[in-house]
């Protein structure tokens, strides 16, 4: 039977948007206060959605312990406590919460102990967040 | 299609414990949730029914009919109680949080499809259905299920 296992993480994380490819008014225009030269941090939530079969000898899609040790290695040990920006990552890409979903269902979805990812959702702040899932 | 959803809590004890292995190998692959005098949690469960509104009330399915199914089915069974001791759908199964998820389901599909279907009759709006089951076992741990085989 398939069923869905669900975690979420914080990372702690400072960013600028900024991109070279715009003028300095530019780049305020587009970006606003997130362009201020010297960055900004959030508490960014990483909700990681793992489907898969419920093993009938464990009652479990992925057993919690590996999964956070995968999470732990691929994402939190790069990007906790970063600035995102210096990140080569975010070498020739803009460190929005977009390009940070993104990357992060990329590092992850083919590390998985068990399941299938079926979506990464990253919130920026309470009010915001973005999910990139395997269905493009 | 509007997705409604209906959240309540409650509160149960469980452990983890396959009878076909031994201490050793329950205590490894469950760790601390292997203890066999339990442990307990403040469940959140997230009930969403899919439907098109009535034309008439504008509801998918009247809310406080679904607080009462729930309440009925689900919460009369688990609150405050031993998950693996007083449950019969534990008895051969692990109280896992995906496993409450699927069983909820089971308790919840038949009231809520059949009322479902009474919400939508005579009325052009699609009948109302049980589409997705979300169980909290903390704000961090969540597993979901929504009747795939």
């Amino acid at each position: 039977m398939k069923a869905y296992f669900g975690r979420r993480y914080l990372v702690s994380a400072s960013h600028r948007l900024h991109t070279d490819a715009l003028t300095a008014e530019e780049n305020r225009e587009a970006y606003g206060k997130c362009n201020n030269a010297h960055g900004h941090g959030h508490n960014y939530f990483v909700e990681v959605l793992v489907g898969g079969a419920v093993d009938p000898a464990t009652g479990m899609v992925v057993d919690l312990v590996a999964l956070d040790k995968t999470v732990d290695e691929r994402v939190l040990q790069r990007f906790d406590h970063a600035n995102l920006n210096r990140d080569p990552l975010f070498a020739d890409r803009v460190a929005t919460t977009e390009n940070l979903c993104r990357a992060i269902f990329v590092l992850l979805v083919d590390a998985l102990p068990a399941g299938e990812l079926e979506y990464v959702r990253v919130e920026e702040t309470e009010n915001n967040f973005f999910e990139c899932s395997a269905r493009g | 299609m509007i997705f409604l959803t209906r959240r309540a809590t409650f509160s149960a004890s469980h452990y983890y414990w396959n009878e076909s292995w031994s201490a050793e190998k329950n205590e490894q692959v469950f760790g601390r949730c292997a203890n066999r005098s339990g442990h307990g949690h403040n469940y959140t469960l997230e009930v969403t029914v899919a439907g098109e509104p009535d034309p008439v009330t504008g509801f998918v399915v009247d809310l406080k009919w679904l607080k009462d199914v729930m309440e009925r089915e689900v919460l009369s069974a688990y609150d405050h109680r031993h998950l693996n001791l007083e449950t019969p759908e534990f008895k051969d199964a692990i109280p896992t949080t995906e496993n409450i998820a699927i069983a909820a389901w089971k308790r919840l599909e038949p009231a809520i499809n059949s009322r479902g279907r009474e919400f939508g009759d005579g009325a052009g709006a699609g009948g109302a259905k049980l589409s997705r089951i979300r169980v909290y076992e903390t704000p961090e741990i969540f597993a979901e299920y929504r009747g795939e085989a």
